[in-house]
């Protein structure tokens, strides 16, 4: 008996230490989410994937963030036109050679000005290999990026030559080849100067990041919360009409749906499944919808069994047995607009195009199908990732597929992003893929250029077409923006007639907002104008 | 040490019946088995939850005799078309239509041949490699003990999310079998656990030192001695299991790695009708009420076939 | 006893080794790679990947990785994670309390109640009220833990505003309760069930009748000699139970925004940070190699004839 009362004790005690452990070990997770100061707006949003550095920022989460912080040369106005940021002017007389002029006084959080030199001292460090920056292909058009970033082994310089600094406040920027759209990509977020502090500790710097823009950085609570602060002297264009704001950790859109309703969160530009149905109920004209520059697509694999070699009037007859309005009506819950070309109309170049390739006509599919000799073994799939909220669009479409053509129809669901990136890249594709698109830029350029030309960067259906090709590189060597636009638009109308893709529908951002908040406003990228929002 | 803590474990149970319980029954010579049957026949609780299980095995095996509607039949005209027209027994409509406008109740009677299939199958599995696991460990003790216990713990430590996607994406078709042997992968070892514990208890009884003194095998010992007597646990793990990996199969469906496109399945329906919860609720109801039913007959027939097999409880 | 909880502390070592390798090969036998990652859906330069690769020593064989990383480990580093750059071990560091906290409401939970109810329904083994007691459980069984997740956070939080829909603050025990409670829900009951099946037995049982018939008091028959016999079962199975609750969380945690484990690996899983996952599992099977040597010792407890030397 003693020894089982021995026993009781050191168990008891065990168990006691254990949880003693658990309690004491707290000290990590930084508790509460400390309250919002007032004048504050807090939004919805992720644990950004990578530091927060405008050239490592390739997602939406960390790119918020960033675009909060950081302004670069130019940016975009609601019609996809331009407008100058932190640039007084970008002119360029021959496409090639592109001189910038940048606007006077503006600072860095940390007091320090914003000169030429911040431009092209950080533009040389992002490009350069040893660094490692995933937006580091952005500057492979300026002359000399070779250099920084050979294909193989180490870089042979520090700078690129096409990069040159003629005064405090003037710099230019060489091209290897005329791009007229250059400016446009200028835009982009990873085109920022960054402060001289920055190379003493760029891994610091990326958790603590001083920026030119609108807001501060306050602090990230890894998980939590990314807090950023107005800046009252702000020089450019789009001052903050808040006092700052909260960017709250979500792993679920439902969970912050939730919180918007009950108050405890400002906005969230996303509404799950579950409360599309409900939102005009629950918030009234506090939910929006509004239309934006991304796409949504199909994608034939050409080297796949059914469509090798495909007749693309196959694939004209499957676009036209996929009833769009219904599918976006019912199962999308009205959250995307169907398609009425390759581009969305958010982006300049967007034109009208005269076909019926995109609407419904269960007959003409039937008959072009026919026409065109058929789909091999009469089946398609379609394949996508499981872990997007694809299964239910893609099973109206299969089921309208099947229902106007007789073709059966199948989604071969991956389990996560990874895994279907994977079998696009390794051409496993076994008949179509889901495509989706965001503009990185406003130009119908950027919906054709990357995903449509021969041996393309993201053109995992490995389309070609010569005459296609020859329409790109026509519109890549236009005397002029206007021109270059006007020659991918011909080209749109040849996809079109090759159907490199099946376009199905735009998107549009799904924004809910607490009462606190007023006037939000979104992007041509789907991003809500932060410095826009009111506190009431 | 384990074994030390073995041949002290005396577990009050033990003092029960005489080894072979049945011997005394008048009817000599029948089996532990035949006897169970015996009174599994005049078990209320037995009847009803096999008549249960009865229609159920009929909707896996002739789905079309339950309803003339097509499971994968869509038709978006149908979306959400709600309130369910109670009184036309067995029409399409009968539970509404779901976010495809597929008939509900179509789903719900061609989806019991997969769900039950992995239901069943997992359960078998499970209990089956656990139980041997188990069993082997419990009884022999020792190093054999100590190396199938910490291998147990190893793949107890495989993350559910990671251990279904590694079985999941090795295979490219995700079928039934498939995802079964996903579930079995991560599951054996629950009851590998409760069958060990189970067994280290019984082997302590007077009646197994008896059997052992009158030199039966080791093989007799343990299957006419130790399993009997160290089922109820088991048995009560793996019924309730059962309804815990129809279920899964679901989770796995939300998790995006359950059963592959055109499969119909609870699970896949319970998935799909989360995202109708708060517009078309009986999307979610229908299927997650044929689990529940299902659940329920197979607990109480497990109840019963314990109670008739378990010497103790006579 | 000494002798025991340290050659069980012993067998650890290979525990600790075995697992990590079994989950080592299991990330790397999943499509993906966490380099490609980084990039998105755009495909990237090869010569960038392979620079990355190489200083991250990903492009050694698999047992080289599998080294470094133990020889890491042992000299306390459990990596870095690849896409934020962030130590795995602060990463670690936050989530685990967070879980820990929310585990141990589980548990908590699940023991009360799943005990309670378990003894309730087993007194009355055959009655009505043992019946709705197997209904509840049933219908916590075999409505999967999303869907209840999502129910109870609509109906308790949205409908009826008792608690907030999630955690802002993990150490608020209140905001805590529904994920716990959601999390608790399966092994709820099990434990219910198998309180019930043992204690309707052991009522059967010769010592019961003869503590009855020496005319001791119902409540000192069924709580001392009843209830503790009956636990044995149970407790078996609550020690395997507070490793799987632990890992279990990932769909829970998502639902309520609670940023612990389940979380953590979720997210590491999505991007392929072997050793972030990797670190995580191997805590987790750590837990249950102490909560397994916690239940060997805490049958002693329940049965005073076990003893270790």
């Amino acid at each position: 008996m003693r020894g089982a009362k021995t026993m009781k004790w050191s168990a008891l005690a065990a168990a006691v230490a254990l949880a003693a452990t658990a309690c004491g070990g707290s000290g990590g997770d930084g508790g509460s989410a400390a309250g919002k100061p007032a004048g504050y707006v807090s939004i919805f949003n992720g644990e950004p994937q990578h530091p927060l550095l405008p050239s490592n920022t390739n997602e939406k989460f960390g790119g918020y963030v960033i675009d909060a912080l950081f302004t670069g040369l130019v940016g975009y106005d609601a019609k996809g036109g331009l407008t100058d940021m932190n640039a007084e002017s970008v002119d360029s007389k021959d496409n090639k050679t592109w001189t910038v002029k940048l606007k006077k006084g503006w600072k860095f959080h940390d007091g320090t000005d914003v000169t030429a030199e911040s431009y092209v001292k950080a533009w040389n460090w992002m490009a350069n290999v040893k660094n490692k920056q995933a937006n580091s292909y952005w500057f492979d058009d300026i002359k000399g990026y070779q250099d920084v970033h050979p294909e193989k082994g180490e870089p042979k310089k520090d700078e690129m030559e096409g990069l040159k600094v003629v005064d405090d406040h003037t710099f230019t920027i060489e091209l290897s080849k005329p791009v007229p759209y250059f400016e446009y990509k200028l835009g982009y977020k990873t085109f920022t100067p960054l402060p001289e502090s920055f190379y003493k500790d760029p891994k610091g710097f990326g958790q603590k990041p001083v920026g030119n823009g609108p807001y501060k950085f306050q602090k990230w609570t890894h998980n939590k919360l990314i807090q950023v602060k107005a800046v009252s002297s702000y020089k450019g264009p789009n001052k903050a009409k808040n006092k700052g704001i909260q960017f709250k950790n979500y792993s679920k859109l439902e969970s912050a749906y939730q919180d918007a309703l009950s108050g405890n969160l400002d906005m969230v530009d996303g509404v799950g499944p579950k409360d599309l149905p409900k939102r005009k109920a629950d918030f009234g004209d506090r939910a929006l919808d509004v239309p934006y520059a991304g796409t949504q697509s199909i994608v034939p694999a050409f080297y796949s069994k059914p469509f090798k070699d495909v007749d693309p009037k196959v694939i004209q007859g499957l676009s036209m047995a996929i009833d769009r309005e219904t599918i976006t009506k019912t199962v999308l819950q009205g959250t995307r607009i169907p398609s009425k070309g390759f581009t969305p109309p958010q982006v300049k170049g967007y034109q009208k195009l005269d076909t019926d390739v995109l609407s419904y006509n269960p007959k003409k599919a039937k008959q072009y199908i026919k026409e065109g000799g058929g789909v091999p073994g009469n089946k398609i799939w379609i394949q996508y990732n499981a872990d997007g909220g694809h299964k239910e669009w893609v099973t109206a479409v299969c089921n309208s597929i099947k229902k106007a053509t007789g073709v059966t129809c199948v989604g071969d669901s991956k389990p996560d992003f990874q895994t279907d990136l994977e079998g696009r890249q390794a051409n496993k594709v076994k008949g179509m893929y889901r495509g989706g698109w965001l503009a990185d830029y406003p130009l119908n350029i950027n919906f054709m250029q990357d995903l449509y030309k021969t041996g393309a960067s993201t053109n995992y259906g490995r389309f070609s077409d010569k005459k296609v090709d020859e329409l790109f590189d026509k519109g890549d060597h236009a005397e002029s923006l206007d021109e270059s636009i006007k020659d991918y638009q011909a080209a749109e109308k040849e996809l079109l007639k090759k159907m490199p893709a099946i376009p199905l529908w735009d998107y549009a951002a799904n924004i809910v907002h607490s009462e606190n908040i007023d006037d939000v406003k979104v992007g041509f990228d789907g991003n809500v104008l932060l410095t826009d929002i009111t506190v009431k | 040490m384990t074994e030390t803590l073995d041949t002290a474990a005396k577990l009050p149970t033990a003092p029960d019946p005489a080894p072979t319980g049945k011997g005394e029954k008048p009817a000599k010579g029948r089996s532990l088995w035949s006897d169970a049957w015996h009174d599994l026949r005049r078990n209320p609780l037995f009847v009803v939850s096999a008549v249960l299980i009865v229609l159920l095995l009929a909707m896996v095996a002739f789905p079309s005799l339950f309803t003339s509607a097509s499971p994968n039949d869509a038709d978006l005209a149908n979306h959400y078309q709600g309130d369910p027209h109670y009184g036309h027994f067995f029409a399409p409509d009968w539970f509404g239509y779901d976010t495809q406008g597929r008939s509900v109740w179509a789903r719900m009677v061609y989806g019991a041949r997969a769900s039950v299939t992995v239901g069943l199958l997992v359960t078998l599995s499970v209990t089956l490699c656990g139980g041997v696991v188990g069993m082997v460990a419990g009884y022999f003790g020792g190093w054999l003990d100590s190396v199938l216990s910490r291998i147990t713990d190893m793949f107890q430590g495989i993350p559910f999310l990671l251990g279904s996607m590694v079985v999941l994406t090795t295979f490219t078709d995700r079928n039934v079998w498939v995802v079964s042997a996903a579930l079995l992968f991560l599951g054996w070892t629950q009851i590998a656990r409760v069958a060990r514990g189970a067994v280290i208890t019984v082997k302590q009884s007077d009646f197994v030192h008896a059997a052992k003194s009158l030199g039966a095998s080791t093989m007799r010992i343990m299957f006419r001695h130790i399993v009997p007597n160290a089922l109820a646990p088991v048995v009560v793990v793996a019924t309730t299991a059962l309804g815990g990996y129809i279920a899964a199969e679901a989770t796995l469906s939300y998790l995006g790695i359950g059963l592959a496109a055109p499969a119909v399945s609870w699970g896949v329906d319970v998935d799909t009708g989360k995202d109708a919860l708060r517009t078309a609720p009986h999307i979610l109801i229908s299927p997650a009420v044929m689990v529940s039913l299902t659940v329920l007959a197979f607990i109480m027939l497990g109840d019963a076939v314990r109670n008739a097999l378990d010497p103790k409880s006579r | 006893m000494g002798r025991y909880v340290a050659r069980r502390l012993l067998q650890m070592i290979p525990v600790f080794i075995g697992s990590t390798l079994l989950i080592f090969c299991m990330m790397y036998a999943l499509p993906g790679d966490p380099v490609r990652a980084l990039y998105g859906e755009k495909a990237p330069d090869p010569a960038q990947i392979a620079a990355i690769k190489h200083q991250l020593g990903l492009d050694l064989p698999l047992w080289h990785q599998y080294w470094n990383y133990l020889t890491g480990l042992f000299q306390g580093d459990f990596g870095t994670q690849i896409a934020s750059q962030r130590p795995v071990f602060d990463v670690i560091e936050q989530a685990f309390p967070v879980t820990i906290r929310l585990t141990l409401f589980a548990f908590v939970f699940t023991v009360v109640a799943g005990i309670l109810l378990g003894l309730v329904s087993g007194l009355r083994a055959d009655k009505a009220l043992d019946r709705i007691v197997l209904v509840f459980t049933l219908l916590l069984i075999s409505v999967p833990s999303f869907v209840l997740g999502f129910l109870f956070q609509y109906l308790f939080a949205f409908q009826l505003g008792w608690v907030t829909p999630t955690v802002q603050n993990s150490r608020d025990l209140g905001q805590l309760l529904l994920p716990a409670i959601v999390l608790a829900a399966l092994s709820l009951a099990y434990v219910t069930r198998l309180t019930r099946t043992s204690v309707a037995e052991n009522l059967r049982a010769d010592y019961i009748r003869t503590a009855i018939a020496k005319g001791l008091p119902r409540r000192r028959v069924v709580g001392v000699h009843l209830l503790r016999n009956s636990l044995i079962p149970v407790v078996t199975f609550l020690g395997t139970d507070i490793g799987s609750l632990m890992a279990g969380a990932v769909v829970t945690e998502g639902i309520f925004n609670v940023h612990g484990v389940g979380n953590a690996i979720f997210e590491a899983l999505n991007r392929r940070e072997g050793s972030t996952v990797v670190g995580i599992a191997t805590l987790i099977v750590i837990v249950y190699l102490v909560a397994s040597l916690l239940v060997d010792l805490l049958y002693a407890v329940l049965d005073p004839r076990i003893r270790y030397d």
